[in-house]
């Protein structure tokens, strides 16, 4: 184990799978010289060279088009967006092929990518720059959709990710590439795509959260336990496939569920973990499920109005007392 | 511009094609046509559903194209593309079964008329998206350079298609990094009912390679030995390393964009015209003048052909739907 950030744990991985394996390579704005937009990819220029450091023009249609392209006749492309929201400019190829070749040619073609991309939002950057839309991404059977919460996972699942054959969209959140952990060293470290993780164990309550908001909801947990409250935290780390068996399973111990997501609350993933535990834990529920959500507005600017819109631990904290009846 | 525009002339024609390689384009050609017109005709009878666009016209693009190609180099085509498919080597019988939706279609089913692969004969897809195969092109290019394949990629597309930003974005990558990709445009003078000049400022789409550092030509795409001559250059400059070319075949599509298209947008007077430089008897009568064929020969390749699709939609028709057991698998890898 060592002590890490979270940017440090996925450039780890990065670099290891590229030793490991001469078919990944790194394609995206600002990769190589740059060093990455994030400083994920710094010093990779120079250790890997220009050929597997591939800094690309500002078109990301065809860098998602052309990652899938190389995937399919040999390669294990990382492809980076420089932020989630302008995957929409390469929402064509993501949806429409990326996601449909497997499937729709049976099995003839595979499409082993990852596509690295930075969300969230609380760096007061305005409404283009700060979506958290992942959701959107996990709609599409054929991709799975990866959001770590911890610098362990991102190292982790980001391995795996690489390692895996399907398509998969991985999403860093900004603010979290400062945050610390330990981080296992081990070269073969992976976490599995598609399982989810107890971040923390508790028998009065679930709280589901994923990314950045499993900071918050860890946090809220925290103060909650100051008040005699056990919350037990599930990470989802894997939004599709969605592990939705461990959360059938904290709710029929605990009976309350809270689903704390950074994105908006419509059609989001409170909606889906919401009506997959109706559906297969009706009789254990206590409360109605609750969830807690960007506000419905493109988020603003404004320091106070932008922390008003984002989910915060007051917000998770309220809905757990919600969901307990306690005032 | 008289760099990117040259018409590639008769005098240039090479005699790089052995004669049983010409006849058997001349073949490909008719199994095209009765493909198509089988196609129309099952469709017409009911035992189709969905939509279909036929390449009726255009034979010689797909064909004189796919000639330029070894048979291990990849393809990518699009929503009209029974015609690369079948140009590039797969089995009509399996492409026929596709089309009908049967369970031992290239795709089991799955694909249908717009989506047939082949992996096996180099058929990368067929692509519904206008212009969506053509940045997945420059990564197959990408991936050939990098691994140091001996190969090279070929990607069919649409006058419609260079109206699409993904079609810029992957000329100008694939120029960029000298990756071995030829960008075939088949004009067919329209997509759906825009005529290329109402969808275009410029006048030609050859014009777009000069944006881009690449060779741009304008070829009679009716004229399957032209369209082979000019992709044969620019398989020759991608196997050496040079890089892309844009080609832009003219042609017509003589049949409407889909089963659905009432034709206002164009004369009967255009489409008679364009129907009098069939691309086939064309080919055929040239091969007849090299003394490679004569005219008992020619009608049997055409019977040879036309049979050979007999058969294949008498296998379609017997073969099996999919099970519906199998719907959910096969997602993922
Ligand atoms: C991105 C996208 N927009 C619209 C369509 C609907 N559509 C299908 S074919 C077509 C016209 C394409 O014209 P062209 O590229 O010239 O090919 P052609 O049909 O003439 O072979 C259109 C608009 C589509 N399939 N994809
Ligand atoms: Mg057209």
């Amino acid at each position: 184990m060592a002590t890490m950030t979270f940017r440090e744990a996925i450039s780890q991985a990065l670099r290891e799978e590229m030793y490991r394996d001469e078919r990944v390579f790194i394609m995206g704005e600002e990769v190589g010289k740059w060093g990455g937009t994030y400083a994920v990819t710094r010093g990779f220029l120079d250790e890997f060279g220009e050929k597997r450091v591939r800094d690309t023009p500002i078109a990301e249609s065809v860098i998602v088009g052309a990652a899938a392209g190389a995937a399919i006749v040999g390669l294990r492309p990382v492809a980076e967006l420089m932020t989630i929201n302008f995957a929409f400019l390469a929402m064509d190829q993501i949806v429409n092929h990326v996601a449909k070749l497997h499937y729709m040619f049976n099995g003839q073609i595979t499409v082993p990518i990852v596509i690295r991309v930075v969300g969230g939002g609380g760096r007061q950057l305005g409404a283009t720059h700060s979506q958290s839309p992942e959701v959107v991404f996990a709609h599409f059977p054929g991709l799975k959709v990866v959001a770590p919460g911890t610098p362990a996972d991102a190292k982790g699942l980001l391995k795996a990710a690489i390692r895996d054959d399907d398509p998969v969209f991985f999403v860093e959140h900004a603010t979290l590439y400062s945050v610390r952990g330990e981080v296992p060293e081990d070269d073969d470290y992976l976490v599995p795509i598609g399982v989810s993780d107890v971040k923390r164990q508790g028998k009065d309550v679930t709280i589901v959260s994923y990314s950045k908001m499993l900071q918050v909801a860890l946090e809220a947990a925290n103060r909650l336990a100051e008040e005699g409250i056990e919350a037990e935290v599930i990470d989802l780390r894997t939004l599709r496939p969605l592990d939705t068996r461990a959360i059938v399973e904290s709710v029929q111990k605990t009976n309350r569920l809270v689903v704390v997501e950074e994105g908006w609350r419509a059609y989001g993933v409170g909606a889906e973990v919401a009506s997959r535990v109706t559906e297969l834990a009706f009789d254990h529920l206590d409360a109605p499920v609750r969830r807690v959500a960007q506000a419905e507005v493109p988020l603003p600017y404004n320091r106070r109005l932008e922390q008003m819109a984002l989910p915060q631990v007051a917000d998770v904290i309220r809905a757990v007392k919600d969901v307990m009846y306690i005032k | 511009m008289a760099e990117t525009m040259t018409l590639v002339k008769e005098a240039e024609k090479t005699a790089l094609l052995s004669s049983e390689t010409k006849v058997e384009m001349l073949r490909k050609m008719w199994l095209i046509r009765a493909f198509e017109e089988k196609a129309e005709q099952l469709y017409a009878l009911g035992k189709v559903h969905g939509t279909m666009h036929l390449s009726i016209g255009q034979e010689a693009s797909a064909v004189g194209a796919v000639a330029a190609l070894r048979p291990d180099d990849y393809m990518l085509s699009t929503h009209r593309g029974h015609g690369h498919c079948l140009a590039k080597g797969a089995d009509p019988r399996r492409t026929m079964a596709e089309f009908l939706g049967k369970v031992t279609g290239y795709c089991r089913g799955r694909g249908g008329s717009m989506h047939i692969a082949d992996v096996g004969s180099g058929n990368l897809g067929a692509n519904g998206v206008v212009a969506g195969g053509v940045p997945i092109a420059v990564g197959v290019g990408l991936s050939i350079q990098m691994q140091r394949m001996e190969r090279i990629v070929l990607c069919f597309f649409g006058d419609g298609a260079a109206h699409e930003g993904a079609f810029h974005e992957s000329l100008n990558l694939a120029s960029l990094w000298r990756l071995p990709v030829i960008f075939l445009c088949e004009n067919n003078q329209y997509a759906m009912s825009l005529a290329t000049e109402r969808g275009l400022a410029v006048s030609a789409i050859a014009q777009h390679a000069a944006s881009y550092a690449m060779p741009g030509t304008q070829v009679d795409g009716n004229d399957v030995i032209a369209v082979f001559t000019a992709t044969s250059a620019a398989a020759e400059r991608a196997r050496a390393g040079g890089g892309p070319s844009l080609i832009e075949a003219l042609t017509y599509r003589w049949r409407g964009h889909s089963k659905s298209d009432k034709q206002l947008y164009r004369s009967r007077e255009e489409l008679e015209a364009w129907k009098a430089k069939d691309p086939i008897p064309r080919f055929a009568q040239s091969l007849e003048r090299e003394d490679l064929l004569d005219t008992e020969k020619a009608g049997h390749v055409e019977a040879e052909a036309r049979a050979a699709i007999e058969e294949a939609v008498r296998f379609a028709e017997e073969s099996e739907e999919p099970p519906l057991a199998e719907i959910l698998q096969g997602v993922y890898a």
